[in-house]
């Protein structure tokens, strides 16, 4: 058995309840291990040791008087540093926020304390969730736990490096374009984006309010599931919350028993691909038709618009979403303003970085009067026919098998044109254009023992089945029993 | 490489209300001139009678029963303002 910070929250969550083990002990045993990988990882922001050691001792005392709330009591997960807890600091690991402390929970803080979730670090992320590798936080770079020259992947890189490092034993994204299932595939976990409105955006602090949504990540697809179950569900707070039925997602994997039909988007296998993971692609696409699933090609024939669709829109909604900090209610206030417009100008140079500034300026062109039309409306409607590409592939499969991201973890300041670092989200945005849930799970190692993900894309609240396929493949193959040398 | 395109980084960069030094307008405008080139292709398409799409699952007519609830009391609320003094936030003179 593996080192107690490297079990899942199935395998913990049976121990904690045969009182083998406490909840103050387990997260005893991830404070020892964050401490003593965190200066090679540097996956955390900032932690609370105190506050979590008592939300544990909370946890321990409920399970002795018989009122546990589940197998999420006592486990330690951490949430992307843009995701509220009420009294610990949100930076959106960006400078202009960082002596920020949220006055109250989001939305999916609340349902994990409801379900017993020990609340542990501010996971480190590009800064406003802007990035496809955390090279763009405004503090540190976080190092991929398999290779710490290289990096975790982004936007939440942070979420992706802690959990493969057995720094947490869950954690919480943002997923706007891919930033949860890319940095899945990098570090070796699995990571999901659910559906547009399943879960409350309600404390999430705001990048592309029309493509985020907040997703779970964990060690087998079964504890990912978990987590769903207790962040899913309509919340008046949020009103693109949608009202679908929540189910038991754990509970659901043994309910949905294949053979499935699988599309395969010719289009998401071409040129850019690299070839270490097109053939562990491949070979997962093999175990599937080994169990009598039925492979298909599918096209979607407007995927080459999907990036400049996504760029023109995502940044439009961050021009207007990140117009709130100009240094006059909360965040960076600027000291050189000359006067009250201009302490807006100064305390936004001030406390952005390169990237935000650039999409902000992207942003504010495209909205801008007589660029309108051209840019952001034709945008909106080439959104609707990747959307129609999706639902059209859909009449002939239950969902899509493709690589999550083209290439494995790069290195640390190896990308430095914004256009080439766009390009490592190809695979996952078409995804969040169309609203769809996708989940990226361990597929294989390169030879040079870098992780590989596959990602399954399903039908739009499907969650149940999508995790049911994903796990399929993920309770057959062992790739989340391997952990890298730190 | 980057094509010209209409875009003024200074005009812009008023209406986003963000300082950019020289070197940062020049960066941005070369960096923004290849992004705004790979874009060019979106007008090749047909968009013809197609709607447009603000939202994956549009939701409509969401409302919320008008009764008050208890919202952040004021000092919780004004916790992370920069400048405060009686329950207000202080901010530089505005009106001459």
């Amino acid at each position: 058995m593996s080192e107690v910070f490297y079990q899942s929250i199935t395998q913990l969550a049976a121990e904690l309840e045969a009182k083998k083990l406490s909840a103050v002990e387990l997260m005893q045993a991830v404070i020892a291990r964050t401490k003593a990988v965190e200066p090679r990882v540097r996956a955390f922001n900032s932690f609370d040791e105190s506050d979590a050691l008592a939300q544990a001792a909370a946890s321990d005392t409920r399970r002795a008087a018989g009122q546990s709330r589940g197998p999420l009591d006592g486990i330690p997960v951490a949430l992307k540093d843009v995701i509220a807890v009420k009294d610990q600091p949100l930076t959106a690991s960006s400078r202009i926020l960082a002596n920020f402390v949220s006055p109250y929970d989001a939305t999916v803080t609340t349902r994990l304390r409801d379900a017993g979730a020990v609340l542990w670090g501010r996971c480190n992320c590009d800064e406003f969730a802007m990035g496809s590798s955390t090279e763009n936080s405004g503090f540190h770079v976080t190092g991929n736990p398999w290779d710490v020259t290289r990096v975790p992947g982004g936007s939440s890189g942070g979420s992706a490096a802690a959990l493969a490092a057995g720094e947490a034993i869950a954690t919480l994204g943002s997923d706007t374009g891919g930033s949860v299932r890319q940095p899945a595939a990098l570090c070796g976990v699995v990571g999901m984006k659910p559906t547009y409105g399943l879960v409350s955006r309600y404390g999430l602090i705001a990048y592309a309010s029309s493509l985020d949504q907040i997703g779970p990540f964990g060690r087998t697809v079964e504890d990912t599931a978990t987590v769903l179950r207790a962040i899913a569900g309509h919340d008046e707070r949020d009103s693109t919350s949608y009202r679908a039925t929540i189910l038991d997602y754990r509970a659901e994997l043994a309910a949905h028993k294949g053979p499935w039909r699988l599309g395969i988007p010719k289009e998401y296998f071409g040129e850019g691909l690299d070839p270490e993971i097109g053939a562990a692609v491949e070979q997962a696409i093999a175990f599937y038709k080994s169990q009598g699933c039925e492979i298909r090609e599918v096209s979607l024939p407007h995927t080459r618009y999907c990036l400049d669709t996504y760029y023109i829109i995502a940044t439009a909604e961050a021009s207007s979403n990140l117009a709130r900090y100009d240094g006059v209610r909360y965040g960076h206030r600027s000291k050189q303003a000359k006067d009250g417009v201009d302490l807006s100008y100064q305390s936004r140079a001030e406390g952005f970085g390169a990237e935000v500034k650039r999409r902000i300026i992207l942003g504010t062109y495209v909205l801008s009067s007589g660029y309108y039309d051209a840019y952001y409306l034709r945008a909106q409607k080439v959104r609707t026919l990747i959307r129609r590409d999706f639902l059209e592939a859909y009449k002939d499969v239950d969902a899509l098998i493709t690589p999550t991201s083209p290439v494995p973890a790069f290195k640390i300041g190896e990308k430095s044109d914004p256009l080439a670092m766009y390009l490592c989200d190809i695979y996952t945005i078409g995804v969040n254009l169309a609203g769809l849930p996708g989940i990226s799970v361990p597929c294989g190692f390169t030879k040079s023992g870098l992780p590989i993900g596959v990602q399954l894309i399903g039908q739009p609240f499907q969650e149940a089945c999508l995790l049911a396929i994903a796990h399929a493949y993920d309770r057959a193959h062992d790739w989340n029993t391997r952990h890298p040398i730190l | 490489m980057s094509q010209p395109t209409d875009l003024n980084i200074d005009h812009v960069a008023k209406l986003a209300r963000l300082a950019l030094t020289p070197e940062e307008k020049a960066t941005f405008a070369q960096q923004l001139g290849d992004v705004l080139h790979h874009i060019e292709q979106l007008a090749k398409l047909d968009v013809t009678n197609v709607e447009p799409s603000a939202h994956a699952f549009a939701v409509e007519n969401v409302w919320a029963d008008d009764v008050p609830r208890p919202g952040l009391p004021v000092e919780l609320a004004l916790k992370n303002a920069p400048a405060q003094r009686d329950h207000m936030i202080v901010v530089p003179k505005v009106v001459e």
